[in-house]
């Protein structure tokens, strides 16, 4: 008896399927759900751009809509991955440009992106309506323009944080007077001006438009006319909030703001001045994501403009905040989801001492729902370790940076130890760690041990042996990604726990003690895992014991990329096979 | 390049496995590491893991020490000090060719003035990567800090254009490579001369190629002159053309400096057979403005 469900019940049944962890398992079931699931896919997760070639996921998911890609190792963010090392943008869109012509999104995370792939992307989908990119890098304002003038149907365009070459603010004027669909805008990391009047004329031309980020060169003034112009905004990133207005324009501009009754997430206020924080408090309580990450605003400051955000899940803060200012959200935050405070600093020595781990221990006990935390500061206790883990065992995300890298438990001396036990031991659902300080062995026995939902894990300037390595492998479960630099690791931990490798999508180390040989090894063991040896100063002969400087290995079914620069090394290596052929001149 | 020249520049941490492990410590290392210990035998980055607390201070200056020696901001930047210790490949080397022994990272974005200096202070050690800040808010909080401070060093940046431009007019122009994947684009106002251009090219596509410049011993101390610098140019396998207002591709290094970014569009590095073509052209341009 046939108990198959037909190919159309089916479908129907997998469109609510949404997450793609979901629909991973579901492909897995048998051929028939393997099948209808394929055709069904719309939006396409590459988490890792080598892990698979282009022109397989577009045979796969012939319906695919939407694309997403990472491409460097997440290191590559600390400026430890070389220029020139890949994550090449390209070939993925070269190739979808002829087998999925109908693609309308593209999010692109740390890839290297020319304006010739620009160029290629406006003229080669039809469609074409988002483009968030973040953190690339390789592409000119010229290659914005091509999108701006091409793509009829677009509805947002993103730039997180790239590298952009800035040849000028021409390209917001390339939007065609027939572009009315914008949603989202975010041009916050380019340098030059744009003219204030393309911008007002696209704004008012974009009823939907939802979100707006500025970058730095649009003056207080605009401002003004840009949130007259859209008072729908539900985001919105300013430009500079330092001009020196007249009464008259404040007033305007405080207006305008109180107009804005959507607001709900507020970004940029680059330079603000103090007197201009007065300006926020409309928006205040409808806030639930803020993002003071580059307001240099003192604590009293923002104190009162923190108090009046009842509402906020995210905060992103520097350390100016102090553990008053902590204290301040704690009591008046009550949603509070994410907290990041950076420093203000960029040296251990500029760290702001009246940050402490006092301050994140107040909103771990008042904040109920926080779940996610960045935070770096000059030092840290074990005891505040586990007062947090006691009071937050809710936290799925725990990334503390100790600024002074081996710094002790500042009043007793002892290791992290015990408090990154806590946390492990405490925060049963902890998805994601980066510990630091002064860190023995035994921190990651008792990570190894109870960090089972653990997926990505950072470590730093920790440890004393292979062990440390050896306890991540073999009892992390759910490890995903692992990246360490600076730990005196040898080979043994590695080769033991080869086999974990390929259930994870990668492994960095760098600065660590595995020798070329390992590595060879490594590579003829586990045929299914790229090993890349990243040498910018490789020996002459490279004896096995030779150590090597850095090491990405993560699986795929793609092979050995035909794109490596000179200073990577796989055992595929051919002499001719070099740089990038990619050349776009 | 000497194994010993490579090992004094080789990443930070490796010392760990010339380390000495104290004998409470259990040691795991294999066997074959022990041999590195000749090669790798700088005390300056000895790991010694003695009870927390012990030695800390000392511990670690002496090892940010030499982290910060030898490990410049970026993976280009490092084989360019590679080329300032004496490397035979790189001949550019000006401005640094003058210490050899004191390898400074050339100047990073945003590093402390004060970490510029010769002998860092024990206590302000640079390390790459660390602490882990994203570029774009390192680079984005020093502009914030400079502007601030009424100007400062904007102009000292990286070439990748992130830095805020000043007041003045900047002259950017478009570096290609052949062969490379990207472009970058570069401010000439910032350079004074064309050794200086070359040094910071020389860093930008340093990861495309391993130089192959002629070996031409004994580079001037105050840097060399423009026919010197053509001379070098042309007799290696990469030279650095532009396309000048008349949209003619032209040598670098053939006009002077003034009259070279006047007249400057956009710069191209390629292969030097393919720019053999282009030395008639400016003989005859040159005869010509004669």
């Amino acid at each position: 008896m046939d108990l198959r469900l037909p190919s159309k019940v089916l479908e129907h049944i997998f469109s609510f399927v949404d997450s793609n962890e979901d629909r991973n398992s579901v492909s897995l079931v048998c051929k028939s759900w393997f099948e209808t699931e394929r055709l069904t896919r719309k939006r396409v997760f590459v988490r890792n751009c080598y892990a698979v070639t282009p022109a397989a996921v577009a045979r796969r998911f012939p319906e695919m809509r939407s694309l997403t890609l990472k491409g460097k190792p997440h290191f590559a963010d600390y400026n430890l991955v070389p220029d020139g090392w890949g994550g090449y943008a390209w070939p993925w869109i070269e190739a979808m440009a002829e087998k999925s012509p109908a693609l309308e999104e593209l999010r692109l995370k740390r890839m290297v992106v020319t304006d010739e792939c620009l160029e290629k992307i406006a003229a080669s989908f039809k469609e074409f309506k988002a483009l968030v990119l973040t953190s690339c890098e390789g592409f000119s304002t010229d290659g914005l323009a091509a999108i701006a003038v091409a793509c009829r149907n677009l509805r947002e365009l993103e730039l997180r944080e790239c590298i952009v070459e800035d040849l000028g603010g021409d390209w917001l004027s390339y939007f065609p007077e027939t572009l009315t669909s914008l949603v989202s805008l975010d041009f916050s990391c380019l340098d030059s001006e744009v003219k204030l009047s393309d911008l007002e004329l696209l704004v008012s031309r974009s009823p939907n438009l939802k979100s707006l980020k500025l970058n730095r060169d649009v003056s207080l003034d605009a401002l003004g006319s840009l949130l007259r112009l859209a008072p729908q905004l539900v985001e919105l990133g300013t430009g500079s909030f330092s001009d020196k207005l007249d009464q008259e324009a404040v007033s305007k501009l405080s207006q305008a703001f109180t107009e804005l009754k959507e607001l709900k997430s507020l970004s940029g206020l680059w330079d603000v001045l103090p007197e201009y924080i007065p300006l926020l408090y409309s928006v205040c309580p409808g806030l639930t994501s803020l993002n003071l990450s580059y307001a240099t605003v003192q604590m009293p400051d923002l104190v009162e403009l923190l108090s009046r955000c009842s509402n906020l899940q995210k905060l992103w803060v520097m350390d100016l905040i102090e553990d008053k200012g902590l204290e301040a959200v704690a009591s008046s935050c009550k949603e509070l989801r994410e907290l990041r405070v950076f420093p203000s600093g960029a040296d251990v020595d500029e760290t702001n001492v009246a940050l402490t781990e006092q301050g994140l221990v107040s909103v771990s006990e008042a904040c109920p729902n926080l779940e996610s935390v960045l935070y770096f500061c000059a030092q840290f206790t074990n005891e505040a370790l586990v007062t947090i883990a006691r009071n937050r065992p809710n936290l799925k995300c725990v990334r503390l940076c100790v600024m002074e890298p081996f710094a002790p438990d500042h009043k007793t001396q002892q290791p992290l130890d015990e408090g990154f036990k806590a946390i492990v031991e405490g925060c049963k659902g902890l998805q994601r760690l980066s510990v630091s300080g002064l860190l023995t062995d035994k921190a990651f026995e008792y990570i190894g041990t109870h960090g089972k939902k653990l997926r990505m894990l950072s470590i730093a300037f920790a440890g004393d042996s292979d062990l440390m390595l050896h306890h991540l492998l073999s009892g992390c479960e759910s490890l995903n990604k692992l990246e360490i630099r600076d730990c005196p690791f040898g080979d043994t931990a590695l080769l033991e726990n080869a086999a974990k490798l390929e259930t994870m999508r990668s492994l960095w180390m760098s600065s660590c003690g595995v020798s070329f040989g390992a590595c060879k090894l490594l590579s003829q063991k586990m045929p299914k895992l790229n090993v890349e040896v990243i040498d910018e100063h490789p020996l002459k002969t490279r004896p096995d014991s030779s150590p090597v400087e850095k090491i990405y290995i993560y699986r795929t079914l793609a092979g050995p990329r035909l794109d490596m620069p000179e200073f990577v090394w796989t055992i595929h290596k051919n002499p001719e096979i070099g740089v990038s052929n990619l050349a776009i001149e | 390049m000497s194994e010993s020249v490579a090992a004094e520049h080789d990443y930070i941490g490796l010392s760990m496995e010339a380390a000495q492990m104290s004998d409470n410590k259990t040691k795991t290392r294999d066997n074959n590491n022990n041999k590195n210990d000749d090669v790798l035998n700088f005390k300056a980055t000895e790991l010694r893991l003695g009870l927390p607390g012990s030695e800390s201070p000392e511990r670690v200056d002496q090892r940010f020490l030499s982290l910060k020696s030898s490990c410049p901001v970026s993976g280009a930047k490092r084989v360019f000090s590679d080329a300032i210790n004496g490397s035979t490949k790189w001949v550019f080397s000006p401005g640094s060719a003058t210490d050899v022994k004191d390898i400074k990272p050339a100047v990073p974005v945003k590093e402390k003035k004060s970490s510029a200096a010769a002998a860092p202070p024990a206590s302000k050690a640079q390390v790459v990567g660390w602490p882990p800040i994203r570029s774009f808010r390192k680079n984005t909080m020093a502009s914030s800090q400079s502007q601030k401070q009424g100007g400062g060093d904007n102009n000292n940046s990286e070439t990748e254009g992130e830095a805020k431009s000043g007041a003045e007019p900047c002259l950017y122009v478009k570096v290609s490579m052949e062969g490379a994947p990207y472009l970058r684009k570069i401010d000439l106002k910032t350079y004074k001369s064309y050794v200086e251009l070359s040094s910071a090219l020389e860093e930008m596509f340093s990861c495309f190629t391993i130089g192959q410049f002629g070996s031409h011993g004994g580079c001037g101390r105050d840097g060399l002159n423009e026919s010197r610098l053509t001379d070098l140019l042309r007799g290696s396998e990469y030279v650095v053309t532009y396309e000048d207002k008349d949209s003619d591709w032209m040598l670098v290094g053939d006009v002077p400096w003034e009259m070279f970014i006047c007249s400057c569009k956009k710069l191209r590095i390629m292969k030097s057979s393919e720019a053999i073509g282009l030395a008639p052209r400016v003989m005859e341009k040159c005869r010509s403005r004669n």
